[in-house]
């Protein structure tokens, strides 16, 4: 497995693509943090990266790669390697480069800039996005054969969760604001990895609004060791879950 | 050596392979052949694991494929189009495919020498033209001097002196006593090289017969004479 | 006149030669406090000396000086008020005052003064009473240098840490309260100062007014309180360079102003409250230079309150600058520095050339209903705010600051 992760990972390296995204990441916090005074423009710049650029770039990027290497898993499969194990190189390999994009362009200056817990969570939420976003990449590249459609869907994928999902969400909110829906609320958000991660980030950079009435529910939720770890698990569960139904769609599919 | 027992595969509706039986020993060299859409690749893809039939048994030295994947160290595939990474070198691919195979055994570089490739290794794929893409497909399938080669047109985009370079490889390679899978439609080509054939049409095996066996039946020296004369008398049997 | 001086000089000096010091505790003969009260005058010393004393309530009923040396320990064994002052001029310093009854009924204190003018309480170190200090119906009184803590943890169960009541010109200095239900507490109290006190982790809150006029509080610190200082049906408070620090929860706030008027907010700062300050009916204050940081609501301003003016203040990194209930707005912001702030300054006088919105049209949302958090900084919300900042549609458009500041003042 570690040969191929290793071919996998070094031409996705060498991709000009990869490069500019780490260096377009690092231009941006670098100088958002440089700007102000204090962090807080900084802090606020990463964290509408994590939540808008991370899962645009890594499901686009990871579709179009796995797209392309069509050729690749095709020469692949005719070598004595188990299809499982040319699909989860391919995953672990973008994967990591993605993080490791992230962790350069937008993780060093964090932890330079913003040295606390808000910084650790936000590399770690970041971290885990990149994951996610790969892993449903990977579940809309695997529907359908035709790039164009698979790039279609990677694209919607993002667009629901990075706005629409939370649209649906306000709607509700307003709908049945008569009702007490909080602790449902709670339920929903975890069905956006995006909207996980923002109220991770949130209970750690808001923690004073956090305390309020409403925000005081969230943080008796997330924001106990019980919350942090059912939210992180959440997360992993929206990395697996997709990968893993891909990965039987993969098995099963003729090349 | 392979067995293949009542294969079936439908692409959506369409019926690609239907009831295909057969069974192949060491030391063959197998022509497969038929016309465009009959199914002969699918069945090669099938043998390699890379299409996955809906039904039916394929055995390889008496051991299910399904599922299976080292089986495929002793295959030798050469795809009818070659399709390669394109910002790797040709260098890098032969590179690649050597630490994926992590073979220990003496490996096969008759043709990487008779081809000259080692001249182009750092052409990137994408530059190469289709014959020469061809080659390295041919170079890959040999390297590892697997037990059972499996050749998908393997002349059609070769000039007349790299395809007769191919050709005598491949009569080496059959003396070796390794069963060797040839599709083709060029029958001219196959002349000298195969001992068995087998004609598919729509999914099905029309016939699995012994080159010699053929030509007594049709009286024909020429394999493609031979074959138009069945194909004729097939006809004249449905007209009736 | 030259009678009356030498008249004068006789009787100082017969004051001193009357005066005593009486000793009580090791390695003095004198065991008890009580006697020693019995047996002094006015105007005499009591020097208690280090140790315990279990000797239930002492009452001191002349105006004497009473002085702990080596902090002894007066202790009421959960019984009653351990010291209570029922005589002017009486100075109360150095001793370590615990286990006041816990009765609910006739509030017990470690130390209460009855109907007093010039008591001095200073030094004293009162651990778990009831209430600390209580000052009823006194005047020109001063609480200075004590240490007051309880370990209260519900709101009914404990007492105030400096209670005052009915009271004028009192001095509140220098005194440490924690873990009672209010630090320190004015009820009918005016023209009294409180200056430098340290008042944290008490239930309820750190100080609280109730119609209490005239007064002032300086530089005090407000950290961690059920809600920093409350200030309710009172006029001409003046709050001055406090620190109103980490009050978290559920309707804390850094200062709640319910029904004031006339108060000046000056110099203060406001760090990581759930609310800074939160205003209800309140009108003609005027809140200047003061640093709001890290606040969930940096001013929380209801639609009852008008004709404030806020002023010069900086507002940095809070969720939210400023909310409020409604769309009246008669109050006045002016020359404020927002750190959301996005406009441009082309003439370089250090004044934006744009109003600024402070009230953003997220923090309307929540107001309206407040599980909306839930989405805070997700980027459908950014997207409407930024909206909103162009053409503001729900957010009242006269909620402005024409005069925005560039850079932050340097308080």
């Amino acid at each position: 497995m570690n040969r191929i992760i290793k071919i996998i990972l070094l031409d996705i390296l060498k991709n000009k693509i990869v490069l500019a995204y780490t260096l377009i990441l690092a231009v941006l916090s670098w100088s958002s943090f440089a700007l102000e005074d204090n962090s807080a423009k900084g802090i606020l710049t990463v964290l509408n990266v994590i939540l808008f650029t991370v899962p645009l770039v890594s499901i686009l990027f990871s579709t179009i790669y796995l797209y392309n290497s069509s050729e690749f898993i095709e020469l692949l499969l005719s070598q004595p390697i188990k299809r499982k194990k040319i699909w989860l190189s391919l995953f672990f390999g973008l994967s990591l480069a993605m993080v490791l994009a992230f962790f350069i362009g937008a993780g060093i200056p964090l932890l330079v800039n913003s040295p606390d817990s808000v910084g650790v969570m936000m590399l770690i939420v970041g971290c885990l996005i990149s994951i996610v976003f790969v892993a449903l990449a990977f579940l809309s590249s695997i529907m359908t054969r035709d790039k164009a459609k698979g790039i279609g869907i990677a694209i919607m994928t993002w667009l629901y969760f990075a706005l629409l999902f939370d649209g649906i969400v306000l709607f509700l909110l307003f709908q049945f604001s008569d009702y007490p829906i909080e602790n449902a609320m709670v339920g929903i958000t975890a069905l956006s990895p995006i909207d996980l991660a923002r109220i991770q980030i949130l209970l750690h950079l808001d923690v004073s609004a956090m305390m309020g009435y409403t925000g005081a529910i969230f943080k008796d939720f997330f924001g106990t060791t019980v919350g942090l770890t059912v939210s992180f698990l959440l997360l992993c569960l929206w990395v697996a879950v997709p990968f893993f139904i891909s990965l039987r769609k993969f098995n099963r599919k003729d090349l | 050596m392979i067995e293949i027992k009542h294969i079936h595969k439908k692409f959506g509706k369409i019926e690609v392979l239907s009831d295909v039986n057969l069974s192949c020993k060491k030391g063959e060299c197998i022509a497969l052949i038929g016309p465009n859409g009959c199914g002969k690749t699918t069945l090669i893809k099938s043998i390699l694991g890379m299409v996955l039939p809906d039904k039916g048994l394929i055995e390889f030295n008496g051991k299910t494929v399904l599922k299976e994947y080292l089986y495929r160290e002793n295959i030798g595939y050469m795809p009818q189009i070659g399709r390669y990474p394109d910002n790797m070198t040709i260098g890098q691919i032969i590179e690649m495919i050597k630490r994926i195979r992590n073979s220990r055994e003496a490996l096969d570089e008759d043709l990487l020498h008779a081809f000259e490739i080692e001249k182009m290794y750092d052409k990137k794929m994408r530059t190469l033209s289709g014959g020469t893409t061809q080659k390295i497909s041919a170079v890959l399938a040999f390297l590892f001097n697997p037990d059972v080669l499996i050749l998908d047109e393997p002349t059609a985009g070769l000039d007349p002196l790299a395809s007769e370079i191919l050709k005598e490889k491949i009569i080496k390679e059959k003396e070796k006593g390794k069963l060797i899978f040839i599709t083709s439609h060029l029958l001219s080509e196959l002349d000298d090289l195969i001992t068995e054939i087998i004609f598919m049409q729509d999914g099905k095996v029309h016939f699995h017969k012994k080159i010699e066996e053929l030509q007594t039946e049709t009286g024909e020296e020429k394999i493609s004479k031979a074959i138009a004369q069945i194909l004729k008398k097939k006809k004249d049997e449905q007209n009736h | 006149m030259k009678n009356f001086c030498y008249i004068a000089c006789l009787f100082f000096a017969f004051q001193m030669m009357v005066a005593h010091t009486i000793h009580v505790g090791n390695p003095y003969p004198l065991k008890n406090i009580r006697k020693a009260i019995a047996q002094s005058k006015d105007g005499d010393t009591i020097i208690v000396h280090k140790g315990l004393y279990r000797e239930g309530n002492i009452v001191i009923n002349k105006k004497i000086v009473f002085w702990g040396q080596g902090y002894p320990v007066l202790d009421a064994r959960k019984k009653g008020e351990v010291l209570s002052i029922k005589a002017d001029s009486v100075v109360v310093k150095g001793f370590k005052i615990i286990n006041s009854g816990f009765a609910a009924l006739d509030d017990p204190c470690g130390i209460k003064v009855y109907n007093r003018s010039f008591v001095r309480i200073l030094n004293n170190k009162l651990d778990n009473n009831f209430f600390g200090i209580y000052l009823q119906n006194c005047n020109n009184c001063e609480v200075k240098g004590n240490i007051i803590i309880s370990h209260g943890t519900e709101e009914q169960l404990i007492g105030n840490g400096i209670h005052c009541w009915k009271s004028n010109n009192l001095q509140i200095i220098a005194n440490t309260i924690s873990g009672h239900r209010d630090g320190i507490y004015f009820e009918f109290v005016a023209n009294s100062v409180i200056w430098r006190n340290i008042s944290t982790k008490n239930i309820r809150y750190g100080l609280h007014f109730m119609f209490s006029n005239d007064d002032s509080y300086i530089t005090n610190l407000f950290k961690n309180n059920g809600a920093g200082v409350a200030v309710m049906f009172s006029k001409s408070v003046k709050m001055i360079n406090n620190t109103f620090e980490e009050n978290w929860g559920d309707s804390a706030y850094g200062l709640l102003l319910k029904e004031i008027a006339d108060g000046y907010i000056f110099n203060n700062k406001f760090i990581k409250n759930t609310s800074g300050i939160y205003m209800e009916g309140t009108s003609r204050m005027k809140v200047e230079k003061n640093d709001f940081i890290s606040n969930g609501w940096g001013m929380k301003i209801q639609a009852s309150c008008m004709e404030n003016e806020i002023l010069n203040n900086n507002f940095l990194k809070n969720t939210f600058d400023i909310s409020t209930n409604g769309s009246l707005v008669l109050n006045t912001f002016n020359s404020n520095y927002w750190d959301k702030y996005e406009g441009y300054d082309l003439n370089k006088d250090g004044v934006g050339d744009v109003p600024y919105h402070p009230l953003s049209l997220f923090a309307v949302l929540t107001e309206k209903n407040t599980s909306t958090m839930l989405l805070y900084r997700s980027f459908m919300i950014t997207l409407l705010d930024k909206s909103e900042k162009v053409l503001p549609s729900i957010t009242p458009d006269n909620f402005v600051d024409k005069t925005p500041l560039m850079k932050s003042l340097p308080l």
